[in-house]
């Protein structure tokens, strides 16, 4: 393979002072505006668009580069900080982030994520570049009924992180569901739980449920029990991971890295589910199951490392056969055309050094990621020493910028602020906001490939499971279904006999 | 102290977000451009779906030819996104008499009306200009059973739920009408046609290429590459003439009498005065005749489909009554 040396040559190229100066910008924007609830990278590339229409195709996408990262990241610091994920591939680091934040751990979170962005990303940048070809041929082999079954396995595995009570977990599920169901059902163009407005008819976006959900219920919250709650500052903490830290960090992240960048390379595989997927592999897997929930660090290096996976796969159909598979490489294909060139499968053929140096610039891009923002690590945390009314002040004008950037509609406005009603009462009567948002997510999803297996199959019931890679999946549901009963066992067991271990964690965490 | 920094970066950001979005109120909002000779000046142009759509991308070229051919000054392009257009479309029709400000559009909305049950409709528009067309694929994968339309029509006949086409647009856009339609023109009824949506050309490609639908429509743009490579097969084009570049017969040199092609205009709000509208021709006149318009046809493979005035008028009724003929007959109209 001569792929290295094309590599070394696509690093000549993106190493030059002036293009690392665009990988630099990219970042910086990526990173800044991904902070900002509502607003992914998709729509930070789409916004940075014009600003690219001076510069070379080379420079441009290497300032992409650094935007679809930096992007990706920027979305965690919220949810980490703040409860409020900016945009729905960070929804899952909000449990264990914000609530390790929370305890004073706000800049281990970070750096965790940090880091575990950076391995991923390399390690998915690395894999785009030596075995995207042969990933994508097993890529476009996946068809509805796979999806569906995938689908099955993560409503399975969520219904084990639904929180004490499964039956408000399952309650709070089928909010989600029926949230997901408003809209034009896209089989049949019928409109379904409109009430008849028009901005409900593409849906509700689920940035908008979750900054609602999460951040505008809990501002409420708060605000309801402000004068109840002694106004304690939250402690910082120490700015560094702890070796305690490190050594529960790593497997995570290669394990995140290990479901994100297939899922990012299959058409329909998004971002989203490999997160929930990484987050219950790593509560199913950790050594400190009672930490889950309460802030366990395996719970924001899974995921976090599982997304900006995922975004290095989302490169491999976009580079190897012109096919975008996510909003932000549909973007990037636009921003191609834009600049006369033809993505297609002879892309690789036809412009080597654009594409070698779209990738080195993607391990540039990664490098100045984590030279950027683990200093700020500390800084950011620093955010939650504001006092509170100041802080959740802050929270809700940011939650409503973002629902406002959008769209520019004051109409997404009120539908934020509805939300954030039912988040309220949803925390007043102890309904977990989780499962809610992973049932807008799956719900509709779900719902698309299981109609697409069927009408594919012109109605036969065996179009769900007709492919091989259906059937392994469903033969996996059904040992998670026997397994776990038998793993609890032998859990509550060994659980008894590190006790003393997890107080030495919680007192390294509390200074 | 620190926090300070933090927040006025932020603001920072912030500024930049906003004005990137296009939502900053342009400063000269109210001397739009009385001089008919002079550039047109504090032009907005209204797009109905999100950034990076192809909406947007055509308001956007559209935009940076008439600034950079000197008829403009700067224009504002900005987003209003919601219910396949028919949520930006009634912004506009509520700016009714308002002489600054334009919107993209184009096949999408005609359908998006009729699915959506938009109250604002275009007939409620002014019609300025057609700028662009873009001919539907029938494409199937490279070792499809179907080498010719024949062979698949024949299979799709025979019986139409076993054969599955898939498509990129929801009911009403392009990819969902030209099925139904050459349904139709090859005789069988377009409720029996399975048609399969997928969410934008990526999935739908993959689907071709996976062999999980049996053909599917799409925009030429979205396969042409794929089927240079020999990754897909073009049977057949819908547009009147074969596209340039592309090695596939058009359905009328194949005996089917169908003429569909997606397209993109511009539109003004209702009330527009007379003279305003032949301003608004007029600069999208020459911004058509500007060499940046020519380069920008070229770099995006956009077929040029210029029209204004009546004869654009005339289509966008003609195109209306075909797409609501299709929809009524699927059930999804009154």
């Amino acid at each position: 393979m001569d792929a290295l040396s094309e590599l070394m040559n696509g690093f000549a190229t993106a190493a030059h002072p002036t293009n690392l100066l665009y990988a630099f910008l990219g970042v910086l924007l990526g990173t800044a505006i991904g902070v900002l609830p509502g607003i992914g990278p998709a729509m930070t590339i789409a916004l940075l668009l014009p600003l690219t229409y001076s510069l070379e195709p080379t420079q441009a996408f290497i300032m992409f580069a650094g935007i679809y990262y930096g992007g990706m990241y920027g979305g965690s610091t919220t949810s980490i900080l703040l409860n409020t994920p900016g945009e729905s591939a960070s929804v899952v680091t909000a449990i264990e982030g914000n609530q390790m934040a929370k305890r004073g751990r706000a800049a281990a979170a970070l750096a965790t994520a940090a880091i575990g962005s950076f391995i991923a990303g390399t390690i998915g940048t690395l894999c785009l570049a030596l075995v995207a070809p042969q990933i994508v041929k097993l890529a476009i082999k996946m068809g509805a009924p796979d999806y569906f079954a995938v689908m099955v396995l993560a409503f399975i595995a969520v219904t084990t992180v639904l929180g004490a009570s499964k039956v408000r977990g399952l309650a709070a599920l089928a909010i989600g569901l029926l949230i997901g169901l408003i809209g034009i059902d896209p089989t049949s163009g019928q409109q379904r739980l409109t009430l008849g407005i028009p901005e409900l008819a593409d849906g509700i976006d689920v940035v908008v449920v979750a900054v609602g959900l999460f951040a505008v219920g809990e501002a409420l919250w708060i605000a309801a029990h402000l004068r109840r709650t002694p106004a304690d500052i939250i402690s910082v903490g120490a700015a560094r991971m702890t070796r305690e830290d490190w050594r529960r960090s790593w497997k995570p992240w290669l394990r995140g890295t290990a479901i994100g960048f297939p899922f990012g390379a299959v058409p329909a595989g998004g971002a989203e589910i490999p997160t929930f997927l990484s987050y219950v592999t790593e509560k199913k897997l950790t050594k400190h199951p009672e930490e889950f929930g309460k802030g366990a660090i395996e719970g924001v290096a899974g995921p976090e490392a599982t997304n900006n996976a995922s975004a290095a796969g989302g490169l491999v159909p976009l580079l190897t056969l012109g096919i975008p598979t996510t909003a932000t490489a549909a973007v990037m294909l636009g921003a191609f055309q834009g600049y006369g060139i033809q993505p297609g499968p002879r892309l690789l053929q036809t412009q080597p050094e654009l594409v070698w140096g779209l990738v080195a610039s993607l391990f540039i891009g990664n490098v100045i990621l984590l030279a950027l923002n683990l200093p700020l690590a500390p800084m950011w945390a620093k955010l939650l020493r504001i006092p509170r009314p100041y802080l959740y002040a802050g929270i809700l004008f940011f939650a409503s910028i973002g629902a406002y950037a959008a769209n520019l509609s004051t109409f997404d406005l009120w539908l934020l602020l509805l939300l954030g009603a039912l988040g309220f009462g949803m925390r007043r009567y102890g309904l977990p906001v989780v499962p809610a948002i992973i049932g807008i997510i799956l719900g509709p999803t779900a719902e698309e490939q299981l109609r697409r297996a069927l009408q594919i199959s012109d109605g036969a019931v065996s179009g769900l499971y007709n492919t091989w890679f259906s059937k392994v999946v469903y033969a996996v549901i059904v040992l998670v279904l026997v397994v776990p009963p038998i793993v609890g066992r032998i859990r509550e067991r060994r659980a008894s006999r590190e006790t003393p271990e997890l107080q030495h964690s919680d007192r390294t965490g509390g200074q | 102290m620190r926090a300070r920094t933090w927040f006025s970066s932020i603001t920072a950001v912030l500024a930049l977000a906003v004005t990137a979005a296009g939502c900053g109120v342009s400063a000269d909002e109210g001397s739009s451009g009385e001089t008919a000779s002079g550039p047109v000046e504090g032009l907005r142009i209204l797009v109905p779906n999100s950034p990076g759509s192809g909406y947007d991308i055509t308001a956007r070229a559209a935009a940076k030819a008439m600034q950079d051919a000197k008829l403009t000054d700067t224009v504002e392009v900005f987003n209003t996104a919601g219910a396949g257009g028919t949520v930006g479309l009634q912004r506009l029709v509520n700016e009714k008499g308002k002489e600054d400000i334009l919107m993209q559009m184009g096949l999408g909305v005609v359908g998006a009306v009729y699915t959506n049950k938009s109250k604002a409709t275009l007939q409620d528009t002014v019609p300025i200009a057609k700028l662009i067309e873009e001919a539907e694929a029938i494409v199937v994968p490279k070792d499809s059973p179907y080498t010719s339309l024949d062979q698949l029509v024949a299979a799709w006949k025979a019986n139409p739920g076993k054969v599955p086409v898939g498509g990129a647009s929801n009911s009403g856009g392009p990819d969902h009408l030209t099925p139904m339609l050459l349904a139709k023109a090859v005789g069988l009824q377009p409720k029996d046609v399975n048609y399969v949506p997928y969410d934008g050309g990526g999935e739908l490609l993959t689907a071709v290429l996976g062999k999980k639908v049996s053909f599917a429509a799409t925009g030429i743009g979205e396969v042409a590459e794929q089927a240079k490579s020999g990754d897909v097969k073009i049977l057949a084009v819908t547009s009147a003439e074969p596209v340039a570049g592309v090695d596939a017969p058009t359905l009328k040199s194949l005996n089917v009498d169908l003429v569909f092609t997606n397209w993109r205009g511009i539109v003004a709000p209702p009330e527009l005065s007379a003279e305003k509208q032949k301003q608004f021709t007029d600069l999208l006149t020459k911004m058509h005749e500007s060499e940046q318009w020519k380069k920008t046809l070229a770099d995006q493979g956009w077929t040029d489909a210029f029209q204004t005035g009546d004869e654009f008028k005339t289509f966008l009724t003609t195109e209306n009554d075909r797409v609501a003929g299709v929809l009524r007959e699927l059930g999804l109209v009154a």
